[in-house]
């Protein structure tokens, strides 16, 4: 579903993805990791068409559609979900009203049936409580005066009400306290199918134990530089990046 | 043969018949002197006290300069090229059907949401009498006459209540209050007249609404509402739809008396035609409205305004008696070359008064927008409190906001805070929208309408919908 060749992008005329190639198939749940600055939020956000990001080479292609051809809402109106890094607060915009627009927009696009007010309300609650949030988190502004921890499970919430093809997580385990982390997974698990491609951008190998993932990949300097399976990551545990990045001397 | 030449010569011989063949054809000529100030009231068949305040007014206005002092910017206004009294456009010369109106106006209608026969009312088509609002108006009336409630035009309440009139009008904005105020004093021509008896809580919001067929607005509207004690009304003047208007210049006056006890709610939705992109053809709103708040009284103004070439507009409220309140909420919306002078003063005369102050300035296009608040601590104000809150949102780089607040007090033991933000829609914000599937348009009204929340939850429900929908509308083609 996810086709990524040689792709290359530059941030505000900055080179950051440098020939970076990844598959991800129907079904299949990948994780990334990589050193601080390496791209795995640029490769996220040039996914999801922010502004300034921009592809100078190679190419993306979701469902077999050129990525570079769509407008970011056409994106998500596919299927598309990036939850957010640092997710960003809309002061005044209530979730619900928030919700209530996302799920119009992206429910319409992809021919599913529209929710009512009443069916709407039902979801947002369930999927409040998988995640652990008070169901008075739909009345507040969205995100406004939310801790770290609530901002990254209300994306996973909205995830859950959005039912994406695919998921992009930049680092939603961060920030998250270890119960937080479970329920989080537990959300995303329950996500998981055979028609759904998810993509973990993590630093920690705690978040895999609760996710497992099928693939996982090492993205250093813009270019991903190793891949394998669950194991790759209790690797990088134990030793770091620097026998990757030739950090300790060049090496085949 | 020549039908025409006769018809010419009838209409012109109407000029030169004088003084009564003014009081009855329906424009006068433009120009301003007494004798017109003269036919107008007697056009109204007003009582001679009437008249005589109306001159004095005008005598007052000639010596009066023009204020300059706003972040406005306008070409000279020839007082001399205006008429001052029209009559309603009669059957006959008004658009036959909705197919004559100007399309645009009539898509605005529709992304409004407004039905068929009020958009024929609102573009002042020629309908039958006999739809809808008719017989809401109707049974409308009798129920506040069961409350004692009197709601009529202003020109009414001349002829049926003068002791009221008479007794409040110019008590609150005297004739010599300002330029535009003593030009509207001399020449106003219709508006509304409230009276709620002692103790009566107003069995429903009045609205402008419900007088629009009945009434020639006009452009020099006076409107006096007064709150006997311990009564309460919600007023909501004007409506969302766009209207069409041909008089450039509008100078409105209202007075608010709150006697004691008793508690106004004013809630303005204003859109006129803002002119083009370069501000052609707008309209130039000029208004005075004000309120004196009594022993424990209340006022409230609530305006949401997105019309006008130029607004130049200050609800003030006079806190006089002891323990009284004044309320300012305001959203101002302007985009293309729209120019906006705007905010309020709360001026503190009683002790323990209180006021609040909330204004959101919205600026989008090369459009101008400033909030200029006085918030005046008088001599006896002992324990007098304010507090204001001045919020700018813009859209683009190619406009301004502006914030120019005045304070003065007189009183040591008054507080006064003040806090003001300016920030842009971000573009993370607009990217977690987009991101989300909703489309940058409705992103956009969807941020505005969250940063003019606290602005929207004043105004009555209907109201409040209304406003977050007129926003949408004159935000489309505002991103990029
Ligand atoms: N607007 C920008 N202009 C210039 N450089 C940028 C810009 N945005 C990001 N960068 C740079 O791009 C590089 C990659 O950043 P990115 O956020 O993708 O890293 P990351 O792998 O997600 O790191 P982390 O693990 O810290 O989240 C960094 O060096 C960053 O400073
Ligand atoms: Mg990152």
């Amino acid at each position: 579903m996810l086709e990524i060749r040689d792709l290359h992008a530059a941030v505000g005329g900055k080179a950051i993805l440098k020939g970076l190639n990844l598959t991800v198939k129907p079904g299949e749940v990948h994780a990334i990791m990589g050193p601080n600055g390496s791209g795995k939020s640029t490769l996220a956000n040039v996914l999801a068409g922010r502004d300034n990001y921009e592809i100078t080479g190679g190419e993306a292609l979701f469902e077999g559609k050129s990525l570079a051809d769509l407008e970011p809402e056409e994106r998500a109106q596919l299927g598309l979900f990036l939850a957010f890094q640092y997710p960003v607060e809309i002061p005044g915009v209530s979730n619900m009203e928030f919700l209530k627009a996302a799920l119009e927009a992206t429910r319409k696009a992809q021919g599913k049936e529209e929710w009512d007010s009443v069916t709407l309300l039902r979801k947002a609650r369930e999927a409040c409580k998988q995640v652990n949030l008070d169901a008075q988190f739909l009345k507040r502004g969205v995100n406004e005066g939310f801790s770290g921890g609530e901002k990254k499970r209300n994306e996973i919430m909205q995830m859950l009400l959005m039912e994406p093809k695919l998921a992009l997580l930049d680092e939603t385990d961060s920030g998250l306290d270890i119960d937080a982390l479970q329920t989080v997974a537990r959300g995303v698990n329950s996500l998981r199918g055979p028609e759904r491609g998810i993509v973990l951008v993590t630093h920690y190998q705690r978040l895999l134990d609760y996710i497992v993932p099928d693939h996982v990949h090492v993205l250093s300097n813009g270019r991903i530089i190793k891949s394998g399976g669950k194991e790759l990551a209790l690797e990088l545990e134990d030793k770091g990046y620097g026998w990757l990045t030739g950090e300790e001397g060049e090496s085949a | 043969m020549s039908s025409q030449a006769e018809l010419d010569k009838v209409i012109r011989s109407e000029y030169e018949a004088g003084f009564t063949t003014l009081v009855e054809s329906d424009t006068l000529p433009p120009g301003l002197n007494e004798d017109i100030i003269r036919v107008i009231s007697a056009k109204k068949e007003e009582p001679e006290w009437m008249l005589e305040w109306r001159l004095e007014a005008y005598r007052h206005w000639q010596e009066m300069p023009e204020p300059g002092w706003a972040h406005l910017n306008y070409p000279p206004v020839d007082y001399n090229s205006i008429s001052y009294y029209s009559a309603p456009k009669s059957m006959e010369d008004r658009p036959q059907s909705l197919d004559e109106v100007d399309p645009e106006l009539l898509e605005t209608y529709k992304k409004l949401g407004i039905p068929l026969h009020e958009q024929e009312m609102l573009a002042g088509v020629a309908v039958d009498m006999v739809f809808d609002s008719v017989s809401v108006a109707t049974t409308f009336k009798a129920k506040l006459a069961e409350a004692g409630v009197i709601f009529c035009s202003i020109s009414e309440a001349i002829r049926e209540h003068p002791e009221l009139v008479r007794k409040y009008l110019g008590t609150v904005v005297p004739k010599g209050d300002n330029f535009f105020a003593g030009l509207n004093s001399a020449v106003f021509t219709d508006g509304s007249f409230v009276y709620i008896p002692k103790g009566v809580r107003c069995p429903m919001e009045l609205s402008t609404y419900f007088r629009i067929n009945e009434a020639n607005t006009g452009q020099f509207e006076r409107t006096l509402i007064i709150a006997d004690e311990g009564s309460y009304v919600s007023y909501l003047e004007g409506c969302t739809a766009p209207q069409r208007d041909e008089n450039q210049l509008h100078a409105a006056v209202v007075e608010l008396v709150a006697l004691p006890g008793a508690e106004i709610k004013y809630s303005t939705v204003q859109n006129w035609y803002p002119g083009d992109e370069n501000g052609k053809g707008g309209i130039f709103n000029f208004v005075t409205k004000r309120g004196v708040a009594h022993d424990n009284a209340k006022i409230s103004w609530t305006q949401v305004e997105t019309g006008s070439a130029i607004t130049w507009k200050y609800p003030s409220v006079v806190l006089r008696g002891d323990n009284s309140v004044g309320e300012f909420y305001s959203v101002a919306l302007t985009r293309h070359a729209q120019q906006a002078d705007t905010g309020t003063k709360m001026i503190h005369l009683g002790k323990n008064t209180k006021s609040t102050i909330v204004s959101k300035g919205i600026s989008a296009g090369r459009s101008n927008n400033s909030y200029r608040g006085l918030v005046r601590m008088g001599p006896r104000a002992e324990n007098a409190r304010n507090f204001t809150q001045c919020d700018s949102l813009l859209l683009g780089d190619t406009c301004g906001a502006h914030t120019f607040p005045y304070i003065e007090s007189k009183h040591p033991s008054a507080t006064i805070e003040h806090e003001a933000t300016t920030s842009k829609v971000s573009d993370d914000q607009l990217f977690l929208c987009r991101q989300r599937g909703i489309d940058p348009e409705k992103a956009i009204s969807m941020i505005v309408n969250g940063f003019c929340k606290e602005v929207f939850k004043e105004l009555p429900m209907e109201f409040a919908v209304e406003a977050g929908k007129l926003l949408e509308v004159s935000l489309e083609g505002a991103v990029g």
